[in-house]
């Protein structure tokens, strides 16, 4: 297939009036979610999915808009992570090690447009390589058959759950937790409702949305009254920028960063919060050599920015060649585009080309949307921040009960999602995790659905599953990543051992 | 639970009432409030049914009111229909989609209560069934497939766009039986299920599904690419344009005709006058060429049934699905 004309078409489709202001408002909106405290992409793009459906959105429109919405609130969630020393999502914490401290400084304003400018470089350097990779990708993968998706979906499942947080025994508690929630409704298989307690509102099984929602923005709000008691939040004053934007680039950093988020992005599971810490590690290792990081040093702002834009970008290739989510947002996406009839996979590249490679040509654009929207508003988005709690969690569900309720019209969703919010508050406060819940829900189906169909296909043989040289590839390196993070963790507690008896 | 149970029968109520109250004469295609329900989603295929129908109506000015689309989706149209017997059984103003799948649903006993719940009204088209191999398959005939399956029932790896004992599978079966293959063997068929046509015939190609039983239109674009042959269509006669040369199932002996069919019901009580005017307003539409146009599009051959003699067709319809559901061990 030849990149440049596919590329040429798509920018002909984001390009069309409707998409560009899609794509437009899409920035916008998501960096707003991505700026106010707490509310991440995961909850920012399973809050307007609904949206997209309720405006009636063609699909590749839909799929913009989406798109825009992750890029823009990966920039936006920055801001409350360098203002308030508050990520906005899992993967700007590492954003607060180094921006809060320039902040502090009275630098908030040149902290904000160094996390522009490399988010701009990341994410476009990712585009970059999904325009180059993705469609080869996709030849590659009518190769996969029931097996082999089997095969990918544990390694997927693995390598999210090991990288979640620090307690594996919690993450594994999540995972298991999605994959029960996931079972309910009718099997695809045979047709048989399971675990739906004869309501047919649980027939069709239960919506990620719904779960999402649930667990995290309803959540939130009830940890927030919980935390009422503890005080205001203190309020840092937005300074004004002070050096040239010229000097605030930091290219060697960017590019470095950029390269590692792009590959740990493309890593089916790996996603931008191991990006992020990964690329300040990098960094860190290689240009600290003043002892600057952790104290205001612009580097720590640039290289996780940079490294967790790339990845955003390259986890897109997993999701749109192969149908396997590389992170917590690209799986509710892929939930998006299994509703939109958009089936991702192999030979989404071929049968649908329009919406591809306009939703690329859609990346390219909002990712200058991006710095031109971000650059001059720094300090406007900063006032969103001066919202008090009290009237800024109440919209929160508020939007998330419209939400949940434009999906099937049915207020039986929004028993649960309420539910689900207080589910999510319990496993906060016994510290599991919760997006390995949502991605057992989202990777679960699939898999379980790909080894039914396997044995579907061998008659009920177990070995048909490693009688591929593919998936017995797969299984081969999920086992060395299970096998390398046991080592680690051994060696770990051994140098921990050592070092108390040292001490 | 009970909370939206007992809204969704005020509501109902209400809308009963605002139909009593509003009666007109029973000349108009149905009540004054038009509704149809797409027991599915929004972009669901009974939903494009019920739109594109309603639109017609409007444009034909077969109704004096937009028809009003409602989307009740869950359980496969189990909801719907629990719902319009349950609460709008005698509602003039109600029509709802509905097709082979929610027959097939009604067959296997997993709606609540039978075909004589509800009044069927009409089908205005019909998907056609096919059977597919890769263009360089071992089998070149129906007949080459089912002797295949003859001598070992286990030997073909097949699959299709629905689950075990959905419709996909159960015409399969169906062909399986015209072939002499007894019932204890059809049990034993490898059956892959798949989210589409397209998802199947992409496995097909990929090698790891070697037939695909599934509709016609939304493989289409495979069987024009030469990428896919079509061993039979499961249609009464042959299918008209490119698709002229591909025997059917019946031509080859075995006799079995497999329509994914679009249609409506109505409620078990509407009175056989307002029930004679909506087939003749379903009528009005399939004649229309707007109708035909959007068949068209869709990949279905109009295919027109209604009144006594659809009904005759639904029963024998469901009949023929439950004994084989049964013999299969699907249902009991």
């Amino acid at each position: 297939m030849d990149i440049i004309p596919s590329l040429a078409n798509g920018f002909a489709v984001a390009a069309q009036p409707m998409n560009l202001l899609v794509a437009f408002i899409g920035c916008f909106v998501g960096t707003v979610i991505g700026a106010l405290p707490g509310i991440g992409p995961v909850n920012g793009i399973a809050i307007l999915i609904p949206l997209a459906f309720s405006l009636d959105l063609s699909p590749v429109s839909a799929l913009i808009l989406l798109t825009s919405v992750y890029y823009g609130s990966m920039f936006g969630g920055r801001i409350a992570s360098i203002l308030l020393n508050i990520p906005g999502d899992s993967s700007a914490v590492v954003t607060c090690i180094d921006g809060f401290p320039m902040a502090k400084k009275g630098r908030a304003a040149d902290a904000l447009a160094i996390s522009a400018i490399s988010s701009f470089f990341g994410g476009t350097l990712a585009t970059v390589g999904l325009t180059v990779l993705a469609p080869s990708l996709a030849m590659a993968a009518i190769h996969f058959g029931p097996r082999e998706y089997f095969a990918l979906y544990v390694m997927a499942i693995i390598i999210v759950g090991g990288i979640a947080t620090g307690n594996p025994a919690k993450t594994l508690v999540a995972g298991l937790l999605g994959l029960v929630i996931g079972t309910v409704g009718i099997d695809p298989a045979t047709g048989i409702p399971r675990f739906t307690f004869g309501a047919y509102e649980l027939y069709e099984g239960i919506d990620f949305v719904i779960v999402a929602i649930g667990l995290f923005a309803i959540s939130e709000f009830l940890i927030y009254i919980e935390q009422r008691r503890t005080g205001p939040v203190e309020q840092v004053p937005v300074g004004r920028r002070t050096t040239a934007l010229r000097r605030l680039t930091y290219p060697a950093t960017s590019l470095r960063a950029s390269l590692l988020g792009f590959v740990i992005g493309v890593l089916p599971g790996a996603g931008a919060t191991l990006a992020s810490f990964m690329g300040y590690a990098l960094e860190k290792r290689v240009s600290d050599k003043e002892n600057t990081f952790g104290k205001g040093d612009p580097r720590g702002v640039a290289a996780p920015e940079a490294a967790d834009n790339a990845a955003a970008g390259g986890s897109l290739v997993p999701m749109l060649t192969l149908g396997v989510p590389g992170s917590g947002t690209t799986a509710i996406m892929l939930g998006m585009l299994v509703t939109l009839n958009v089936q991702p996979g192999p030979l989404l590249f071929q049968q649908q080309p329009d919406i591809v490679w306009g939703l690329v040509a859609a990346l390219y654009v909002s990712n200058i949307i991006l710095l031109i929207l971000n650059i001059p508003l720094v300090g406007i988005f900063a006032k969103l921040l001066s919202v008090p709690p009290h009237y800024l969690m109440p919209g929160v569900v508020t939007v998330s009960f419209l939400g949940v309720y434009s999906v099937n019209q049915n207020s039986f969703d929004l028993l649960m999602m309420v539910g689900f919010g207080v589910f999510g508050y319990l496993l906060r406060k016994m510290s599991i995790p919760l997006v390995p819940v949502v991605l057992g829900i989202i990777l679960g189906t699939p898999m379980e659905q790909s080894l039914r169909r396997a044995l579907a296909a061998s008659g009920g043989d177990v070995w048909t599953l490693f009688q591929s040289p593919l998936a017995l590839g797969l299984h081969a390196v999920t086992a060395i990543i299970v096998a390398i993070a046991i080592l680690r963790e051994s060696r770990r507690r051994i140098g921990e051992a050592a070092a108390t008896r040292g001490a | 639970m009970k909370i939206t149970a007992g809204r969704r029968e005020l509501a109902a109520g209400m809308l009963g009432l605002a139909g009593l109250a509003l009666a007109r004469p029973a000349s108009a295609f149905v009540g004054p409030r038009p509704e149809c329900i797409a027991p599915s989603a929004p972009g669901g295929g009974w939903d494009f049914t019920c739109r594109t129908v309603g639109r017609l109506m409007q444009e034909l000015k077969v109704v004096e009111q937009p028809v009003q689309v409602s989307n009740m989706p869950g359980a496969v149209g189990a909801v719907a229909y629990a719902n319009v017997t349950g609460r709008r059984n005698s509602d003039n103003n109600l029509f709802v989609a509905t097709s082979t799948v929610g027959l097939t649903q009604i067959a296997q006993r997993r709606y609540p209560g039978d075909v004589d719940r509800v009044r069927w009204l009409a089908m205005l088209g019909a998907d056609t069934g096919v059977i597919l191999v890769r263009a360089d398959s071992r089998f070149k005939t129906l007949g080459d497939f089912l002797d295949a399956l003859k001598s070992d029932p286990t030997s073909v790896v097949t699959g299709g766009s629905s689950s075990l004992g959905g419709y996909d599978h159960l015409r399969l079966l169906l062909l399986a039986q015209k072939a002499g293959i007894a019932s204890a063997d059809l049990k034993k068929f490898r059956w892959i299920h798949y989210d589409g046509g397209g998802p199947a015939v992409t496995q097909m190609l990929g090698g790891h599904v070697e037939v695909v039983s599934t509709d016609l239109a939304e493989i289409a674009g495979f069987v024009e690419a030469g990428q896919i042959r079509v061993l039979g269509t499961m249609s009464e006669a042959r299918l008209a344009g490119s698709f002229a040369n591909i025997p059917t199932a019946r031509e080859q002996g075995f006799d079995v005709v497999g329509l994914n069919w679009r249609g409506f019901y109505t409620g078990g009580r509407v009175s056989d006058e307002h029930y004679n005017a909506m087939v003749a307003g379903l009528k009005r539409v399939y004649d229309s060429d707007g109708w035909k146009e959007a068949a068209r599009r869709s990949g279905l051959q109009p295919i027109w049934r209604s009144g006594p003699e659809f009904e005759r067709f639904v029963a024998n319809m469901v009949t023929e699905l439950r004994s084989l559901s049964q013999e299969i061990g699907i249902i009991s």
